[in-house]
């Protein structure tokens, strides 16, 4: 369960930095009048909202890979091979995060067509990514590596599917800033769209490379040396 | 009090948050029935969850006439027995507890107390709603499907949870996983608002520490079910996998019936260690809003502020985060390594400070207060009482060598019927004696709350109480039968009749509970805009019950916390929190 405590810690010290600028130490019962309130910058809910989720999806794949982890060390655990696939999907989600940042940072200039560009560019290079995903899949069920057959076999279906799953999640909301752009809404409302997709499909990147290295035996030693530290 | 402004008071500061774009309902249908008010989701909430709770009540009956009459009922049977014992305790942890805290205060009280016009996202809170409603049905389904619902208990734990010898391998083990992904899915959109509202959507000048203890209750309880839900999602999907396609994510090598089944190598501790991830926090996700709201109830009916604000914030707070490192005290019998065992028990530990804190707090608000013995005030005493009790014996059972020999007998179900069973429950009872009136504009009926208090507060005690009894004894639990064994005498056997008559004395008396709701609700007396005298702005709504958008025109601005009570030289025994100072009065401020 190392990884989802490292997680939970990691989100224990965001939460008691923003919680020491929220003057918890204030009398409330000395203080009458108005108070000019501490909440920053005023961030759109959209995007606080969209942070919440962010943690929340975190935590579920730092879950995932507590679990994988713990399971890894099971006599029956048979690595899977690395299908060569894997490389050019992660090229072309990275190409789909680069497209939206692109899109975001063209929203912030108020180049329209730009926006259009990034966003589509964005979703096919999203949809690719899952085409390819599928692949990998079939690839691996013609080679014998079912889904029962074992753990190693599984948890490789369960992540990609959790994963998959997610940027399924974040297409429908890209569909629908695309929409928006279609109906001519105005840029302000335009840009906040963009970017909480850019931020979720950079989220869902990190977390892909994240569950790469895992996947492909690369963070071996890493959670080797985080098993030491914690037991 | 002493008054010092914090800062020079000349006028209203603007909006620090724009007025939000309310959805305005153009039919019946999107009104009251796929509502996006907070409000009515509320409503709809509570009642779903209390109706699967009265069906967990029922069940709890069951279990307690077999266990009081053992073979007097012979449609009884072991599977079944078994099928009770998981349903109730599913039902009442996760569908009614979690579901009436969260999805029922959570959804009235956020906006109304932190002076938002309804939650931030109304359509995904819509949305929640009925993914909870799909996800309740889906688990009662379960009582008609073949097999009849899983007997797995209600942790789950692989690999008994989907073999052929537990009742409900079929469907019902299926089902229930489904719908506890459903509740997950329906919860996570139901928390964003909470959370998200409590941060983005609070009125001018309502500060978090200027928060009603409730909404901080509600609040963390909220962070941590949205980080501890996945764990069970987690599990759920990995344990429905197993079932369904054979993978081996929890389940070991196994002959069953002289048959070597296809699972191989996987692990049920690896379950367990996900499931408590969950199911420990699940307990202060409980705990917390109850908290909140004794605290509140307490601090209106002795008309007392609440003692040591800070310190109760900071106690929430601290609760919220210990509770992700204590959830392997469910596991001491597992085989863990005991150096584990060692640190599980003293974080474990750890918790009864700030809880304790909490403890003093509200029996210091008490002390010399002018205390009110209402129907809520009488159900905040009874928590204060119940949960001391619960926590009390959870601290022998937080250690290793006492939790041994006593995790597997009724000494466990005692000690957390009382912790988050009773104590619980008579925060929400506190909770809707106290705020019925706002909800409906009427009063429920004092002479049956009290009836229906004393009986449910003495008879949840006679039920209880005498069960850590048997638990030392060493009566096991999860038994249909216990049988003639050398070790319980006759008088356990008297003992445990006792207590199902008791169960279902309590039982009935929710059903004048339930009469008090109905009929109050059109012969109740009026109740007026703040019946009790409370300084929340829940009770400073221009209508009663709240209308749409809540505040009228314009949103209230908060000038103080929430526990002015007994104010020195006030005109009135409470000062509401949007009630200007005398100086901003003179200006011609209103509230």
């Amino acid at each position: 369960m190392s990884a989802i405590i490292l997680y939970m810690a990691g989100l224990a010290a965001i939460a008691g930095w923003w919680l020491s600028q929220q003057r918890l130490a204030a009398k409330p019962w000395l203080e009458e009048g108005v108070i000019a309130d501490s909440r920053g910058e005023a961030l759109p809910s959209a995007k606080v909202g969209l942070g919440v989720f962010l943690a929340v999806a975190g935590s579920l794949f730092a879950l995932l890979i507590s679990a994988y982890s713990m399971r890894i060390n099971m006599a029956d655990w048979r690595t899977l091979p690395v299908p060569r696939l894997l490389w050019f999907n992660t090229g072309v989600l990275v190409v789909s995060s680069v497209a939206l940042q692109w899109a975001y940072m063209a929203a912030r200039r108020n180049d329209l067509e730009d926006v259009i560009v990034g966003l589509l560019a964005g979703g096919a290079s999203a949809v690719t990514f899952l085409i390819g995903q599928l692949l990998i899949w079939q690839q691996l069920n013609v080679t014998g590596y079912f889904l029962a057959s074992n753990p190693a076999n599984a948890f490789f279906y369960l992540i990609t599917a959790a994963h998959g799953l997610h940027l399924i999640g974040g297409l429908v909301a890209l569909g629908r800033t695309t929409a928006k752009v279609w109906r001519g809404v105005e840029m302000i409302r335009l840009r906040l769209s963009v970017e909480l997709c850019a931020i979720y499909w950079h989220f869902l990147l990190l977390v892909w490379l994240v569950l790469l290295g895992l996947l492909t035996g690369w963070t071996d030693d890493f959670v080797d040396i985080c098993r030491r530290l914690l037991t | 009090m002493v008054d010092i402004p914090y800062q020079e008071v000349t006028g209203i500061p603007p909006a620090e948050v724009a007025d939000v774009e309310l959805y305005h309902p153009r039919s019946w249908w999107t009104r009251y029935v796929f509502s996006q008010d907070a409000k009515v989701i509320a409503v709809q909430y509570s009642i779903t969850a209390m109706a699967i709770g009265m069906v967990a009540l029922v069940l709890s009956w069951l279990m307690r006439l077999q266990l009081g009459f053992p073979g007097t009922f012979s449609f009884i049977d072991p599977s079944q027995y078994l099928q009770f014992i998981t349903m109730h305790g599913m039902i009442m942890v996760i569908y009614l507890l979690t579901a009436l805290f969260l999805g029922g205060f959570g959804n009235y009280l956020i906006p109304l107390m932190v002076g938002a016009r309804d939650m931030v996202f109304p359509y995904v809170n819509m949305l929640s709603y009925w993914v909870y409603l799909l996800a309740v049905i889906v688990l009662a389904a379960t009582f008609f499907v073949p097999g009849g619902p899983t007997g797995a208990g209600w942790t789950l734990y692989p690999p008994q949870a989907i073999l052929s010898g537990t009742p409900g391998q079929d469907w019902g083990i299926v089902l229930m996983l489904a719908s506890l992904i459903l509740f997950i899915i329906g919860f996570t959109m139901g928390g964003l608002n909470y959370v998200v509202t409590v941060l983005q959507a609070r009125t001018r000048g309502m500060t978090l520490m200027r928060l009603p203890l409730t909404v901080w209750g509600i609040f963390t309880a909220t962070v941590m079910a949205l980080l501890a839900f996945p764990a069970l999602f987690v599990a759920s999907v990995m344990l429905l996998l197993d079932r369904l396609l054979g993978t081996s994510f929890f389940m070991p090598t196994l002959v069953e019936m002289g048959q070597q089944l296809k699972y191989g190598g996987g692990s049920p501790i690896l379950f367990q260690h996900l499931f408590w991830f969950f199911g420990h926090p699940e307990v202060y996700i409980v705990a917390l809003p109850a908290f909140g709201i004794i605290s509140d109830l307490i601090s209106v009916h002795a008309r007392k502020n609440i003692f040591g604000y800070r310190m109760m914030v900071w106690a929430i707070v601290a609760i919220g985060a210990l509770s992700f490192v204590v959830w392997a005290h469910h596991m001491y019998v597992s085989g863990m390594h005991p150096y584990f065992g060692f640190f599980f028990a003293t974080t474990t530990l750890i918790i009864a400070i700030p809880t304790a804190i909490k403890v003093y707090n509200w029996v210091l608000t008490l002390w010399r207060g002018d205390i009110h013995l209402t129907v809520p005030m009488l159900y905040a005493l009874a928590f204060i009482i119940t949960f001391v009790n619960g926590g009390l014996t959870g601290l022998f059972l937080g250690n290793v060598v006492v939790d041994v020999p006593l995790s597997d007998t009724m000494f466990v179900v005692a000690h957390f019927h009382m912790v988050m069973g009773i104590a619980p429950i008579m925060a929400v009872f506190g909770g809707i004696y106290h705020w019925y009136p706002k909800v409906t504009g009427r009063m429920l009926n004092e002479a049956l709350g009290k009836f229906h208090f004393w009986v449910t507060f003495l008879g949840a005690y006679a039920i209880f109480f005498p069960m850590h009894y048997l638990g030392l004894l060493g009566v096991p639990r999860r038994y249909h039968d216990i049988g003639e064994t050398a070790f319980i005498p006759a008088s356990a056997h008297d003992l445990n009749a006792f207590m199902s008559v008791a169960a279902l004395i309590v039982g009935f008396a929710q059903l004048v509970f339930v009469f008090n709701m109905i009929w109050s609700l059109m012969k109740g007396k009026e109740a007026g805009g703040n019946p009790w005298g409370a300084t929340s702005l829940e009770w400073q709504t221009p209508e009663t019950p709240p209308g749409h958008g809540n505040w009228g025109k314009e949103l209230p601005v908060v000038y103080r916390w929430a526990y002015d009570y007994s104010v020195p030289g006030a005109t009135r025994d409470f000062v509401p929190q949007n009630e200007p100072p005398a100086g901003l009065m003179a200006q011609g401020v209103h509230p």
